[in-house]
């Protein structure tokens, strides 16, 4: 059944022109984080008390994690629906979740104004278990945990541990359910997230449905960024690309679509909604940006042939994540607005981040794939190629 | 070799148990009897800000400046060190005092201590708490980690963080509940020269509002200043006051008591002359979004019981697909 290639390391230097600009803006990333941990989150935020959260929780944390679904995604399929000929993408996609989440666990202690306190997140006498965020954050800390045991074998392997690897093993079954069970919470509470917010969140975004559409567009980005990655490694690994596998992915992907567009366009009419996209408005732009990249995978990748071309491919997981990424980026900034009493005030809150906050989400991404290039380089990853450049 | 059908069998079975829990939707909270509040009435203030000096001084908050000589505190709107204002509402010739047409108009923003609040439902650790006897909103800064989803969640734009400090914590009116130990009730009340903020329990104060609501607009009445009723809280004393109460004219009001039922209502109401979201109240019904989103929360983790029914339809599928001796791939 399981005639797969093993894994293995890829080899190759570990300094090139693509590590190098990653350690150079990891570098800018810190200096910056450190001067927001001295000088507060203003002196590098564009934050404002209109706009409490900026790209750091909406892009950092909401769109990383979403990202970093690839491993979940394609876990659920091969060991809950037996589909084990996806089995050489797991690796490589756990491995990008695994920093993902990682990172998307550091961004929000830089985040966080009163960071000392963190531990009260997780004291039995302080959290308050009918708030959104202390769910999201217990599901994300314990699936940060559950991934690196999930990894383990990798490493296990690398250094020779056998005897830990064939312990671990026999359990592995219940960490891989655990690792489908919690991203499954958290992604769909990271949408429940606005619900407590009201008004404040422009209809086309607000409905007691949030945790559905936000649960099937992470596991629909996560097979997006599997496709994305897998047609990026290729090409700058040089290896053949694994087509036979992406094609049949490609169309369950395009089946969860297809339910999740049905719910999203059936609940703004079903809540009337529906008008508000037509009225002249920044939030109707963006919402049509965010449908038409919902919509355009079915053109790309629309038919058989068209899903075996590798380019098409490639297109229709950056649309899809971008639909995703807009998803979220509306429902988190576009489409909120804090309550001033506008006609009262005079003053109106505007949100656009800095160009230091941008450096440090820019400079998280940067970790990811350097830790990706090494990790590839140096540890059974991606499947063993006959012959690779 | 299983088959998917078999799968979305048990997924079924799994939902339908859940299903049959019965869970309830979590209703929305009422205000405690005993709980405390504010009045304002809009067209009995006169903008003098009495309210937001006194606040600044209650809460030892240092003055913002929104000029180019920093020589008074002009806030253009709450902050981190502001946590009452008075705004204004304008329109065409600023001829009449609270008429919306060609008229005038003050209205308080401070926190309005919310029956069922958005911000206790959001904070995560419990830093946020509403007293179950007060129904005072209170802030816990050595709890709080700093994440601002209250500020994110109030429906009024009230929390507010502290951006400019490495430190910094959320800035709220917390109702003045440091001064009621030494008998001192809301400085902004206290302080008000016309009575247009008053203290008191909340279901006086509404009995207040209504009163003034039955009365004709133009005809002379008698208006309490300062603390209203007893406004009992176990414990507290309130320092002698004499009689502030004085004659005045009847506004031409808004036939609505704002946070009588909004959100399930408030513990801080509001009288205006022109309609509410003018002056920059927002219209809300009548359930609080907390509401909506602890049912949505209870309905998929209540005692964990989803989650657990489909951890174990996972672990039994994983069980078949996992094989122990080639499980260094997983
Ligand atoms: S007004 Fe805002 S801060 Fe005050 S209790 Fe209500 S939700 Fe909380
Ligand atoms: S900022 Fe503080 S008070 Fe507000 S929700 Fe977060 S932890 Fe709670
Ligand atoms: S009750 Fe105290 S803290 Fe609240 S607005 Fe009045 S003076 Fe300020």
């Amino acid at each position: 059944m399981n005639a797969h290639a093993k894994p293995a390391p890829l080899g190759g230097p570990l300094l090139n022109a693509v590590t190098f600009t990653a350690g150079v803006l990891i570098a800018v990333m810190a200096v910056i984080v450190l001067v927001r941990f001295f000088y507060g989150l203003g002196a590098v935020t564009h934050l404002n008390d209109g706009y409490p959260w900026g790209i750091w929780i909406a892009v950092d944390v909401v769109i990383g994690s979403a990202f970093a679904c690839g491993g979940f995604s394609v876990a659920m399929l091969v060991y809950i629906f037996n589909r084990s000929e996806y089995h050489p993408l797991v690796r490589p996609a756990l491995l990008a979740s695994l920093f993902g989440y990682t990172l998307a666990g550091v961004a929000v202690i830089v985040d966080l104004g009163r960071w000392w306190n963190v531990w009260n997140m997780f004291n039995p006498w302080t959290v308050n278990p009918s708030s959104v965020m202390f769910e999201v954050a217990v599901c994300i800390s314990a699936y940060i945990i559950v991934m690196w045991i999930e990894f383990a074998p990798t490493f296990f392997e690398k250094f020779g541990m056998t005897e830990a690897k064939r312990r671990l093993s026999k359990i592995m079954f219940l960490i891989v359910a655990l690792g489908t069970l919690l991203p499954m919470m958290h992604q769909s509470s990271l949408g429940t997230l606005l619900v407590v917010a009201g008004e404040q969140i422009h209809p086309l975004w607000q409905t007691p449905l949030l945790p559905a559409l936000y649960l099937t567009t992470a596991i629909t980005m996560g097979y997006a960024v599997v496709l994305f990655e897998s047609c990026l490694a290729s090409a700058a690994y040089r290896r053949a690309i694994e087509t036979p596998l992406l094609t049949p992915l490609a169309k369950v992907m395009l089946g969860m679509l297809i339910a999740y567009l049905v719910v999203r366009v059936g609940d703004l009419l079903w809540r009337g909604a529906w008008p508000r996209a037509f009225a002249p408005s920044l939030e109707a732009i963006f919402f049509w940006l965010e449908m038409a990249a919902f919509v355009a995978p079915f053109f790309l990748i629309g038919s058989e042939t068209q899903r075996r071309n590798p380019a098409r491919l490639f297109l229709a997981g950056v649309a899809l994540m971008l639909a995703g990424s807009l998803l979220r980026l509306n429902g988190f900034l576009i489409g909120y607005q804090t309550v001033i009493g506008a006609e009262t005030a005079g003053v109106n809150y505007h949100y656009f981040p800095s160009l230091t906050e941008l450096l440090v989400t820019v400079g998280m991404f940067a970790v990811e794939v350097l830790g990706y290039v090494i990790i590839t380089r140096r540890f059974p990853v991606l499947p063993r190629e006959a012959a690779h450049a | 070799m299983t088959t998917r059908r078999e799968f979305l069998k048990s997924a079924l079975a799994v939902s339908a148990t859940a299903g049959s829990l019965d869970v309830a939707a979590r209703e929305t909270h009422r205000a405690p009897p005993t709980g405390v509040g504010l009045l304002y009435d809009a067209t009995l203030c006169v903008g003098c800000k009495a309210c937001v000096a006194a606040c600044k001084a209650a809460n030892g908050n240092p003055p913002e400046f929104s000029t180019a000589d920093p020589l008074w505190d002009t806030p253009l709107d709450t902050s981190g060190y502001t946590f009452n204002l008075i705004k204004v509402y304008r329109h065409g010739t600023m001829e009449t005092k609270d008429a919306e047409q060609n008229g005038y108009a003050f209205m308080k923003t401070s926190c309005m201590h919310c029956a069922d609040p958005s911000c206790v439902s959001a904070c995560p650790v419990s830093a946020m708490t509403k007293d179950p006897v007060t129904g005072i909103v209170a802030y816990n800064p050595d709890q709080c980690i700093g994440c601002r989803y209250c500020v994110f969640a109030c429906p009024f734009g009230i929390p507010k963080y502290q951006y400019d400090s490495p430190t910094g914590r959320i800035g709220k009116c917390e109702l003045c509940r440091h001064r009621h130990k030494d008998g001192y009730y809301s400085a902004c009340a206290e302080v008000c020269p016309t009575g247009a903020t008053l203290f008191g329990k909340t279901t006086d104060l509404l009995a207040e509002a209504k009163r003034r609501l039955a009365l004709k607009p133009g005809t002379v009445t008698t208006f309490p200043r300062g603390r209203l009723g007893e406004a009992a809280i176990p414990g507290v004393q309130w320092r002698p006051e004499p009689d502030q109460r004085y004659e005045g004219v009847v506004g031409n009001y808004v036939q609505h008591v704002y946070g009588e039922h909004e959100y399930g209502g408030t513990q801080v109401l509001k009288l205006s002359g022109v309609p509410f979201e003018k002056v920059g109240m927002p219209k809300l019904p009548p359930y609080s979004s907390a509401a909506t989103s602890e049912t949505i929360q209870h309905t998929l983790y209540g005692g964990l019981i989803m989650p657990i029914a489909v951890l174990g339809l996972l672990t039994w599928r994983a069980k078949r697909a996992v094989k122990p001796e080639e499980g260094d791939d997983a």
